[in-house]
This record gives structure tokens, sequence and C-alpha cells, in this order.
């Protein structure tokens, strides 16, 4: 199993979620954050001292999938979260250990 | 002789005083707007929003003390052209005051001149705030207050010259008591203008007709201010009465104040219930857009009717705006916070339903206001909105509608995280 994260702009959480959905991701975990890539930020005022507007925010989307699943989800999510502009974001993958249905107690990629 | 000055004394300085709390009941009014405009966008465009509050009320206070007032008050050329004069005269001298006979007092000097400044002021002020919320969260801050510098130095004061200021709406038996017409509609009028050439917010309408829900970030404040324009209204409508020194007058103002109540006690509970019977669940915002719509409903009329037939006013307002603001998404019509439904649709109900509720109305008459205030203010705004747009542009870059306009507009963060010098997250 692998867990696929995914670090986007936020006006694109829609896009992604329905992309995932057309590939059989049943279910995923989202959280808003704030952060920055090599997309520099910029220098506000505030009340005339100067600040740095660096963290933006994004949008964190995790789903966990079976490993044959793990590629598609990789290509659905690069796809609709492109805009081909900087700070689109990046997309890391981890190995899952173990998963537990909590209702059910199933395990392993029935769990998913 | 000396009692009867006494009591002239007393009751010019009554009313004027009258006139000063309403006018600043009204002036409360303007935190009002800004709350339930700031809880009804996202987080990221509120302090611009807040931004517009408060400056377009200070722009409407000096463009009406400069130029509105004297249009809106002065004398006319004709029924139908306004005068032009700039900034304020003096006031009354207190020793022609009161050798003033008691009889016609009322037609007379009977309050100062400034007060009635002070209370037309914060009406104009009122009707410019209703577009700020129509085009929230994707105007450019600037090009919203030069449309500011004109709507209330010019079109609100041309069209209040044609009723309030005795021109030919007046002439015509047009009724408007405390500005249903005058002020709300007209405000919906230039925000209607606005938003047709401003365009939906990003990602409202999908490409298949859908209509995207986009909440706003703090439902508390929404409801405060709501409250807080509840309350305001009661200088709105009770003020307009214009006078309280006598004991029928006293009386007036006070059926006045319960039937402003009334409509809005029947909006609320109209609009909550309309919304329950389509959506299946109690809809806070449209309860307080219900409030708000039985108030627009009351205030071209507040006095004639009885609490009962206000309360039922406010009742048909608060259906009409549920339906108006689902149908203005249908036709893709972008209002954040049904500004328009609220002020213009209800609006029009108010205009028309004095004819109902007041036996001196004609639905003739009052048609005919409707359709010059909303044709004047809706074609002139038209224009300024469009040499706005041709020569600076009013909307902003979609880069910064996505960032949010507070960064953009305003350089700052309503809700700050993580800021501070070097982005420390102190």
């Amino acid at each position: 199993m692998k867990m696929v994260m995914a670090i986007i702009k936020p006006f694109k959480l829609d896009d992604v979620r329905e992309a995932l959905s057309e590939i059989g991701v049943q279910g995923i975990t989202v959280t808003e954050v704030k952060g920055f890539g090599r997309q520099k930020g910029h220098t506000e005022l505030y009340r005339g001292a100067e600040y740095v507007v660096d963290f933006l925010p994004k949008v964190k989307i995790e789903a966990v999938v079976s490993d044959e699943l793990a590629e598609q989800v990789i290509e659905a999510v690069s796809k609709a979260a492109s805009t081909g502009k900087i700070g689109d974001g990046k997309i890391f993958v981890f190995s899952v250990e173990q998963a537990v249905r909590i209702r059910t107690g199933e395990t392993g990629d029935d769990a998913l | 002789m000396e009692a009867i000055e006494g009591v002239k004394n007393l009751s010019y300085a009554l009313d004027t005083f009258y006139f000063l709390i309403t006018g600043a009941l009204v002036m409360w009014m303007a935190a009002g707007f800004a709350m339930l405009e700031a809880g009804l966008v996202r987080a990221k465009n509120t302090a611009e929003i807040l931004t517009k509050n408060i400056v377009l009320f200070a722009i409407a206070c000096i463009m009406y003390m400069v130029v509105g007032y004297n249009i809106m008050y002065g004398d006319g050329v004709n029924p139908y052209i306004p005068g032009l004069s700039f900034f304020l005269g003096g006031d009354n001298d207190p020793a022609a005051v009161l050798q003033q006979g008691t009889d016609g007092w009322y037609d007379g000097d009977y309050y100062s001149v400034m007060a009635d400044f002070f209370f037309q002021m914060v009406f104009v002020a009122t009707a410019m705030s209703i577009v700020s919320g129509a085009v929230a969260e994707r105007m450019k801050l600037w090009a919203f207050l030069l449309f500011a510098i004109a709507m209330t130095g010019f079109i609100y004061p041309v069209q209040g010259y044609w009723k309030w200021g005795g021109g030919f709406l007046d002439a015509a038996g047009f009724n408007d008591f405390a500005g249903s017409g005058v002020v709300h509609l007209c405000g919906a009028a230039a925000a209607l203008a606005g938003v047709l050439l401003l365009g939906p917010r990003k990602g409202k309408y999908g490409p298949n007709g859908e209509i995207k829900p986009i909440p706003g970030a703090n439902l508390p404040l929404a409801t405060i201010g709501t409250f807080i324009l509840w309350l305001g209204w009661f200088g709105f409508n009770g003020g307009s009465e214009l006078v309280l020194s006598n004991v029928g007058e006293a009386n007036a103002v006070a059926k006045i104040f319960v039937n402003t109540n009334m409509a809005a006690a029947g909006g609320v509970v109209a609009a909550l219930v309309t919304a329950r019977l389509l959506f299946g669940k109690a809809d806070l915002t449209m309860a307080l857009n219900g409030a708000l719509a039985g108030l627009v409903a009351i205030t071209a009329e507040p006095l004639a009717p009885s609490p009962e037939a206000a309360t039922l006013v406010g009742v048909v307002g608060g259906i009409l705006v549920v339906f108006s603001i689902i149908t203005l998404d249908k036709l893709k019509i972008d209002d954040p916070v049904g500004a328009i439904s609220v002020h213009g649709v209800v609006g029009m109900w108010g205009l028309l339903a004095v004819a109902i509720t007041n036996a001196e109305a004609s639905f003739g008459a009052q048609f005919l206001g409707l359709a010059v205030i909303f044709g004047w203010t809706f074609v002139a705004s038209l224009v300024v909105w469009g040499i706005i747009k041709a020569v600076m542009g009013i909307r902003v870059s979609e880069e910064e509608e996505f960032e949010g306009v507070d960064i953009g507009e305003c350089g700052l963060e309503a809700y700050p995280e993580f800021t501070g010098p070097k982005g420390s997250g102190l």
C-alpha cells in the first residue's frame, strides 16, 4: 500500500478530487496548509512595518491506495492540479505498513 | 410670552435632537453592513471588504457635503433638472426661529439645518454600501471607490431630488416614506450594473450550469451585522417621519418603530420557512437576509399599515428574497451577499406595497417611481462603471482573485497566520 501525498493550489482541490474519484480512489484526507517551495513570497507593509508573505496557502491531500493504483494516482493528480505556473505543488509517495478499517477490522488492501 | 418662547425652544431642540439621534442610528448601520459583508465573504477577502465599507462611508459623507446635498435638496432648475451648488450654508438664526408663530410652526424652520444635512447624509452612505456586497471578492478596491464618488455626489442625489427634493416624482404622487426606492432600489440598481460588467467570481458557476456555493467565513459576524442593521433601521424609518414634538407625531413615530420591527420579524420567519421547505434545513444566511428583506419592504410605508399588516409586508419580502436569490444565481448574476435581491427585488415590492397599505397611493405612481429610479440609476451606473472599466479595469487579476484581495489590495490579512518579521511565525 502507498500513501500518495500531494500539495496543491487550493482552487485545484475540486478538480483533483474529481480526477481521483474517476480512477476509483474511495477516500482522501484534506488539510489546509501553508508553505513554499521555490515559489518565492513577497513583502508587504503592515502599518509601515515590512513583513514577508512567505507562506502561501496550499491544500494537502493524502490518499492511501493499493500499490497498483499508486501510479495512476500520481498521473491523475499531476494532470488535474497543473496550471503550468509556478507554485503548482508536489507529490510524495510513502510506503504504508498497515491499514485497518475501524468499523469492521479489515486489514491491508481490504481496508482501503 | 416667556412660556411660549420656552416651548418653541424645547420643540426645536427636541426635533433637532431627534434628527441627530436617528441619524446616528443610521450611521451605525454602516457597522452592520460591514459586519454582514465581512461574515459572508471568504477569509482571504475580509480585510478588503471592511476597507471598502469604512472608506465608502467617508467618501459618501464628503461628497454629500461638497455637492450631493445641494443637488438633492437645493432649488432645482425645474422638476426634472436639479440645481448645482457647492458646500453647506449656515444654520437657522435662533432669534428668527423664535419669532415664528406657533400656527404653521411645522411649515417653518422647526429644526436645525445642520441636523437635516446630518440625517440625509447617512442615507446616501447606506445606498452606497449596498453596492459593496454585490461586487465583493473580485472588484478592484480603487475602482469601487471611484464609483462611490460618482454615486454619492451625483447619481443618488439626482434621483433623490426627483422625489424627496420635491421634483417630478413627488409631484406625480409617488410615495416613498424612508427610501425603499430612493435608497434601497437605487443602491441595488447601481450594484446590478456593476455586477453585470464585473462578472461572477471564479469557480462560482460550472461549465454545465452548476452553481457552486462559496460559503462565508464568519457567520457570527454576519449575524451581529444583521442585528446591528435591524437596530439602525429604527432610526432609518423612525427619523424619516421628520418630526417628533407633538402628541400626534410622537404616536406616529412609535407606530413606525413597531411596524419596522414587525416587518423584520415577519421577514425572518417567512424566509426561514421558505428556505426550510426548499432546502430541507434552517439556512441561517437566508434568515438573516429575510430580516433585511422585511425591513426593506416596510421602508416605503412604515406608518400607514397596522402592525399586523406590516408583518405581512415583511413576510412577502422574506419569501420573495429567497426566490430572488436562487433566481439570480440561475441567471448567473453572482451576488455574494444577496444585496440585489434584498434591496432591489424587495425594494420594488416595498414600493408597490404602498399602493396596498396607503389609501392615498396609486399603483401607477408607484410604478412610475420604481421605473424612473431603477432606470436612471442603472443606466447612469452602467456609464460610470463602463468608463472606470475602460480606463483602469474593475476586476482584479485571476492570480489576485485566487490569492485573495486582502493581500492584493490591502497588503495585509484579516486572519493572519505565520506572519511576522521575515515570516517568523511570531
